[in-house]
């Protein structure tokens, strides 16, 4: 007991710290000086969850699998981790939970270096990491009971119930006692969840939850999210699904290639790109034609649409012109980017194209 | 020694941080519990021990039915393993037969399949980025693993003893019996000897379990790594056969391993016998520590 109560000593001291600090760190993204490079990190422990600095994996054989890499994920969020199948997201991840050595380059996971404080770190830290993995002879509920007994931070008085409570949250509490070779993918993927579970954490890192998935399931797993995140837990959350991310996540990363792309909340992402000026009329051809005169850049008629990119100018003139000009105008206006023609404008491909 | 191992609380990667309590060395001893449960329920380890266990079962009725017309075992010619030709008169030296027959190849083999595994099956399961972000700790997970390689050593030994003490019970007389160097000792005693070559042959398993755990660390297939330990064992034992290789054959793991003989004399013969602990030592120390170097320096990328 009087373990415990002195390890939330600290952790309240921690934050005191960190509330401290707070005018800053917001000033700290800017800042690339080596010096006060260490200040910062620990001024932001208790509002920068994981804040990585040029970050760097080169594999043997040359290959570059993250390039460069600054990352900062504010606590409380939901960071949607966003790139194309082998764009280094994986790469990305095991270097933060420890696994991979970066070349070069730092990380930091809720204030502390990785990989050598992996040890006082992943006790606070639920992963799901490029799916599930388990003992296929051994029943679900002895899965969760292994994982949870390599952890040296966790009490084996309470293991029981901890496992039950996790498989019940992930609803498995039915088949918790089948061998888990019998599981179906989304069941692995559930009880790979509920092994991120067994413990409150800060910080949760998953990695393509919804893999293997029904809809059902997906949903579910968006609702889970979704309940942590509203108790305070970090949710770093990788996908190649650009409708997943844009449903849950309050802020996004992109990679490409091994580089990020643009990091920063979801709406500022999508407002970034710009727009389509969208003309719904029975002219089209006479419309476009207006358009072009009035110096509008890129017009593309599809039916009784023409699309262009917005004009600098005032956009009332446009349309008065074109109403001038006797092009019968139904419906005019500028339609608001989704987070995938954002994607597309950062990365000149479309989204499922391999890195 | 390997009570020694399961004793000794893991080193832990020796920096307290802030904000997280200290675990009690009891904890982390619930990893070795839960891996040598999870050792014992799988079937391939299941499927060892019943082989071991088998090895006196037969060895037992193929003497029995052999001198069932009144001959000696082993034709009198002194062919097959070590005190065969005294089962017939004694049953409890069908314990040191069995083990005599088993530690060539049976006994090593079983503790390679094992300790190959150890490692690069949870890699290949995919169950090793789990274990290391729980986190189990490289160092602790490592050590644990080692230590249920070496608690499974002496489960094997003692499978095959216990199979052969059995075995002999039922189908030959018990009594006193004669040591090699000619004088008789009580059953009792004869028992406690027993005991301490079953602890000896388990003992001479620790080498090639460093080795098996090392080769372990190399790969990410299980198969492979058993593949490799059990080849390095044949290829060992074929060596020791060279007579060109005498100058380097004390070196080889296997080389003192039938020293446990050396218990069945009176007074006991003890140099081979300590000569093969060193040597073993040797190869615990070695390899664990190319194990630890290499384990705790890998990209874990499975």
């Amino acid at each position: 007991m009087a373990e415990l109560s002195t390890a939330d000593g600290d952790m309240a001291g921690e934050r005191g710290t960190a509330g401290a600090g707070d005018t800053e760190s917001a000033g700290h993204t800017a800042k690339a000086g080596d010096t006060e490079a260490d200040a910062a990190a620990t001024a932001d422990t208790g509002d920068t969850v994981i804040a990585t600095r040029a970050l760097t994996k080169r594999y043997r054989g040359g290959q570059l699998a993250v390039d460069g890499l600054d990352l900062a994920v504010p606590a409380g969020s939901v960071f949607g981790f966003l790139g194309p199948n082998g764009s280094g997201k994986t790469t990305t991840i095991r270097m933060l939970m420890g696994l991979i050595e970066p070349t070069s380059g730092t990380a930091r996971v809720l204030g502390q270096p990785m990989p050598r404080a992996t040890g006082a770190v992943l006790p606070h830290v639920g992963a799901l990491i490029e799916g599930p993995a388990l003992y296929g002879f051994l029943s679900g509920r002895d899965n969760l009971l292994r994982y949870d007994s390599a952890d040296p931070t966790a009490d084996p008085r309470t293991r029981r119930s901890r496992v039950a409570a996790a498989l019940d949250r992930v609803g498995l509490t039915a088949a918790a006692g089948k061998k888990a070779k019998a599981y179906s993918l989304g069941m692995k993927q559930r009880l790979g969840l509920a092994a991120a579970l067994l413990q409150p954490r800060r910080l949760l890192v998953l990695d393509e939850p919804t893999n293997g998935l029904d809809p059902q399931g997906m949903r579910e797993i968006r609702s889970l999210v979704r309940e942590l995140a509203s108790d305070g837990t970090t949710v770093f959350l990788s996908s190649h699904l650009l409708d997943e991310i844009e449903q849950v996540c309050t802020h996004v990363a992109v990679m490409a290639q091994g580089r990020l792309i643009t990091q920063g909340p979801v709406a500022d992402l999508a407002a970034g790109a710009r727009g389509r000026l969208v003309v719904t009329t029975p002219d089209p051809g006479d419309a476009a034609r207006v358009l072009k005169e009035q110096g509008v850049s890129d017009v593309v008629v599809a039916e009784d649409r023409v699309t262009a990119e917005p004009p600098e100018r005032e956009l009332a003139e446009v349309n008065a012109a074109l109403v001038t000009a006797g092009v019968r105008v139904r419906g005019f206006g500028v339609e608001r980017a989704s987070l995938e023609d954002a994607f597309v404008a950062l990365t000149g491909e479309g989204f499922d194209v391999a890195g | 020694m390997s009570r020694a191992e399961l004793t000794e609380p893991p080193a832990q990667a020796a920096k307290p941080a802030p904000g997280t309590r200290t675990p009690t060395p009891l904890w982390t001893l619930g990893l070795l519990r839960n891996e040598l449960g999870t050792t014992l329920r799988r079937w391939r380890t299941i499927a060892l021990l019943g082989v071991l266990a088998a090895v006196p079962v037969l060895v037992g009725i193929a003497v029995k039915i052999e001198t069932s017309d009144g001959s000696s075992a082993g034709g009198g010619g002194g062919e097959g393993p070590a005190f065969i030709a005294q089962i017939t008169n004694n049953g409890l030296f069908l314990v040191f037969t069995a083990l005599a027959a088993t530690l060539p190849f049976f006994l090593p083999m079983a503790v390679g399949v094992v300790a190959g595994d150890a490692i690069a099956g949870e890699a290949n399961a995919g169950t090793l980025r789990y274990l290391l972000v729980a986190p189990a700790g490289r160092t602790r997970l490592l050590i644990t693993k080692y230590a249920t390689t070496l608690a499974f050593c002496v489960i094997a030994t003692l499978v095959v003893a216990t199979s052969a003490l059995i075995v002999g019970a039922l189908l030959f007389p018990l009594g006193e019996l004669t040591t090699i160097s000619g004088t008789r000792i009580s059953f009792g005693e004869g028992l406690g000897r027993a005991l301490l070559i079953a602890l000896a042959v388990a003992a001479s398993l620790i080498g090639i379990a460093a080795l098996g755990l090392f080769v372990s660390t190399l790969t990410n297939s299980g198969i492979a790594a058993m593949a490799t330990t059990v080849g390095l064992l044949i290829t060992v034992q074929i060596l020791d056969q060279i007579p060109q290789l005498h100058a380097i054959q004390p070196y080889f793991f296997s080389h003192y391993w039938l020293s446990f003989a050396d218990l069945m004399r009176d007074p006991v013969y003890w140099d081979d016998l300590i000569r093969n602990l060193q040597l073993q030592g040797l190869y615990a120390a070695v390899f664990g520590a190319a194990a630890w170097a290499r384990f705790t320096a890998k990209d874990i990328t499975a």
